[in-house]
């Protein structure tokens, strides 16, 4: 098992090169640069600023000098658009906030979608079981771009329970909101993956043998049906975890929560080059780590699986 | 009369100030009972990339830059100048220009605010190491050896801007300049604490290291979330801000934030979501608020030779021209008390007398008649008909106006490609004059018309249409010597219209909402420069 994810540790490094490599020549045959602007720059600050950034060297010199910054220094470089700020100080301050959100997000989706697909199943064509698969569609069908201007709508104008976004160091009332907005749709898929895995588990030849035995069904469900069930759940709680954690850019833009996720749009729109370097790497790393990790449970709950 | 006038207005301080206790919750001059609660809250529309005032190259930071520092010069509620740091100023010939500093202009960590730390400044923005994008505005602004320093074919230190003592600023020009102290308005021009740049490096703007000048200093901020701004007790003019506290939230979409305005929990925002204006000023015409602002939307047609064939003649530009019906634009599409435009500059700058162009007085029939005429002379129509692509960037707005256009444009033969790219897209094909029609826009950098016209000349680095008339150049040259240019102005706008130069389409307004407690909010400021050390909040009834 050791050798297994040392193995996978050290598979991830050239993975996360390649992604290093092709996001740096996507974003350089992006037309446009980070200094473009509508009323054009002097070539001698233009220049400056190019040295500045050490784009005036040849593409392999600058993407070798970023490799050897992150891998020696862990040093993401500057941002090219907030210039009073570097990409290490960015994430540090928006990444926080995207892992307080999205962890409970990533709860309430589990928990909420997990209980509601199991009721589901368990209480197979009940009206139980409409209803959470009613529940669950309409979440699924409701996109978090919708959902977030309701929910201001009515808890924030309306309502005036909430504030209508802001973070302020995190304080309840103002994680709420995007929590809710956030995990809505995680919610609804969990519920439908953990509902048909639950279903098909129930009907296996060894449910029905623990019935026969006249086991009670709660021991039935809890004992014997849930581990195997779950697994369809955890492959996809992985990247779902990644997803949730990084933020998202409708949370941070209709929140205005701060979180990294709004850079994943913006830094390519700004071709902010070195934010968008930063949080690529960010996001391909934890989803590598998170599908080992995921793997690794895997081979907990299925004592089929080996590595 | 300046001085009369910071006379006049101290006498008013003092004696509000005399006044018995009672009253502290007056206002000291209008009387007006002010509110227990004196913040003020507003929506950033986007994170600012910096509050270096060398380094900003955008309006968000412009704003917050208008109450961390003071430049020499700032603006009263109508746009006119008022005394800053500088409480006097002259020239005998504006070409040298000499600024008189007050005695008690203070930096936050009490520092006093001296000649020098403006020549650091304005060296610095010069300063190609500093790769300030706004550089440019320093050779705009012809302060001598400021174009070869930018190129870094000269040093900074021989910037015509030199401290001749602690409180006087002497600046010299390449040529006059009438309208030299406006510019210093701009936030590339104010001051920087040289102690502190030097030591903390691009950090120095961070709220634990700032130190600024202007009636508030920088408490407090999160990237993409909010900035607060608090007083700054070592403020010159500290007695007269009644505003004690500023927070800027950061919203970017714009239904959301007016959603949250409409919660009260901010008091103004700008950049209204689209189409929303009619409404808002139905509903709450106290609230909503649409007023000139110093922009001009236009089309550069591109007249190089990328540009299509056909749009180099100046009959096809101008039946072009004269198919834009721009009353639909303005009252159908953008429906926010925007002026149809027939010429480049805003018809609300100052000084401006918008000329009598001939096709401004016709009726639209009269002009669509005379466009199929000049289109036909031209060799050009249904039977002939050309193919045009026009670009724009990526806004709801620029799209919808662009559709209407290119139906305007259907009965001439002329067939419209629209072609949308985002924003840094977009200036690069622009820029490489890889279009033939291109939606654009200009902001006056200060208020007068020669921020527009000088678009126009030949050399302009941003004259993307490639239009070159040797009479408009040798006009724009004149007029920077003359005392009264607005006459030559006028000329130019003339030939601009017979050349069909760019496609004017529309002068800007500005609409926003803000709350009605807070008065004194400079709506004729064209330039949108507003400065909360002068608005203050009346208690509710």
């Amino acid at each position: 098992m050791i050798v297994y994810i040392i193995k996978r540790l050290l598979v991830a490094i050239p993975v996360l090169l390649i992604l290093i490599v092709s996001t740096f020549i996507l974003m350089y045959a992006a037309p446009g640069s980070p200094f473009a602007t509508e009323r054009g720059i002097p070539p001698a600050v233009l220049a400056n600023l190019q040295a500045q950034y050490g784009l005036d060297q040849p593409f392999h010199i600058q993407i070798w000098r970023y490799v050897v910054g992150v891998v020696t220094e862990f040093d993401f470089g500057p941002s090219f658009i907030y210039r009073d700020q570097d990409v290490n100080a960015l994430i540090g301050q928006g990444f926080p906030v995207t892992l307080t959100y999205g962890f409970w997000s990533f709860l309430v989706a589990v928990l909420v979608g997990g209980s509601l697909g199991i009721l589901a199943a368990v209480r197979h064509n009940t009206w139980l079981d409409y209803l959470a698969v009613g529940i669950s569609i309409g979440a699924q069908v409701l996109p978090n771009f919708v959902l977030a201007p309701i929910l201001v709508l009515t808890f924030t104008l309306w309502l005036g329970w909430l504030p209508g976004g802001g973070w302020q160091g995190g304080q309840w009332q103002f994680v709420i909101l995007p929590v809710i907005a956030l995990s809505t749709s995680f919610m609804a898929s969990i519920a439908r993956i953990s509902r048909a895995s639950m279903l098909e588990v129930l009907t296996s030849n060894y449910i029905r043998t623990a019935r026969a035995k006249g086991l009670p069904m709660r021991r039935v469900i809890f004992r014997h049906a849930l581990k195997p069930a779950l697994l369809p759940v955890i492959s996809y709680l992985g990247p779902a975890f990644v997803g949730m954690i990084t933020g998202s850019v409708v949370i941070d833009i209709y929140f205005s929560t701060g979180g990294i996720g709004q850079f994943f749009v913006a830094s390519a729109l700004n071709r902010d080059y070195g934010v968008m370097m930063g949080i690529t790497i960010l996001l391909g790393a934890l989803t590598i780590f998170f599908n080992l990790l995921v793997d690794v449970l895997y081979a907990w709950i299925d004592p089929k699986i080996r590595y | 009369m300046t001085k009369h006038r910071i006379l006049a207005t101290s006498t008013l301080v003092s004696l509000a100030l005399c006044q018995p206790l009672w009253a502290a919750d007056t206002h000291p001059v209008t009387g007006e009972p002010l509110a227990a609660d004196q913040t003020f809250q507003y929506r950033l529309l986007d994170q600012f990339p910096s509050i270096d005032p060398q380094l900003i190259e955008e309006t968000v930071g412009g704003h917050l830059a208008r109450q961390l520092f003071e430049g020499l010069l700032t603006q009263n509620a109508d746009g006119t100048l008022r005394p800053g740091v500088a409480e006097e100023w002259s020239s005998e010939d504006n070409q040298t220009w000499t600024f008189k500093l007050r005695e008690d202009a203070r930096w936050s960590n009490g520092d006093p605010v001296t000649a020098q730390d403006f020549v650091f400044a304005w060296r610095r923005a010069a300063d190609p190491a500093t790769a300030s994008e706004y550089a440019w505005y320093v050779e705009l602004s012809q302060i001598t050896n400021a174009a070869a320093a930018i190129a870094g074919e000269a040093s900074t230190e021989e910037l015509g801007v030199r401290a001749i003592d602690d409180r006087t600023l002497e600046v010299t020009l390449t040529q006059p300049l009438p309208y030299f102290p406006q510019m210093t308005v701009h936030y590339t021009f104010m001051p920087t604490h040289q102690p502190t740049v030097e030591a903390h490096g691009a950090a120095w703007t961070n709220p634990a290291n700032i130190v600024s000048n202007g009636a508030y200093t920088l408490d407090d901020m999160a990237t993409n979330e909010f900035v607060r701004l608090v007083q700054n007790p070592e403020y010159w003019g500290a007695e007269d801000v009644i505003i004690t506290e500023i927070t800027g939230f950061v919203i970017n979409d714009a239904n959301q934030a007016l959603t949250r305005f409409h919660a009260g929990e901010f008091d103004m925002m700008d950049d209204l979501p689209a189409g929303s204006y009619p409404r808002l000023e139905a509903e709450m015409p106290d609230v909503a608020h649409s007023v000139p602002r110093l922009c001009s939307y236009y089309y550069t047609v591109n007249q190089s030779e990328s540009g299509h064939e056909a749009l180099q003649d100046p009959r096809v530009r101008t039946a072009l021209s004269y198919m834009i019906n721009r009353e639909v634009i303005t009252d159908q599409v953008l429906k926010a008390g925007q002026a149809p435009a027939f010429s480049f500059t805003h018809w609300a700058t100052a000084d401006f007398e918008l000329p009598a162009i001939d096709y401004s007085l016709w009726s639209q029939q009269e002009r669509m008649e005379k466009a199929v005429a000049l289109m036909e002379e031209a060799g050009y129509g249904p039977d002939n008909p050309i193919e045009v692509n026009l670009i724009y960037n990526t806004s709801e707005n620029h799209k919808q106006i662009a559709t209407v256009v290119s139906q305007m444009w259907r009965p001439l033969g002329v067939t419209t490609v629209l072609n949308n790219f985002e924003w840094q897209s977009y200036l690069e094909i622009r820029g490489n004059q890889n279009f033939d029609i291109a939606r654009s826009a200009w902001c006056g950098d200060y208020n007068e018309a020669s921020t527009f016209l000088d678009l126009l000349t030949s050399n302009n680095a941003n004259n993307d249409g490639k239009y070159i008339n040797e009479e408009v150049d040798r006009l724009m040259a004149e007029s920077v010597t003359m005392s009264d240019p607005q006459p030559v102005y006028t000329q130019v706008e003339q030939i601009l219209a017979e050349d069909m130069a760019i496609l004017p389409i529309y002068h800007y307004t500005q609409t926003f909402v803000l709350d009605p407690t807070i008065k004194n909010w400079p709506t004729e400021n064209v330039e949108n420069n507003w400065y909360v050390k002068d608005i203050y909040r009346v208690a509710s009834e």
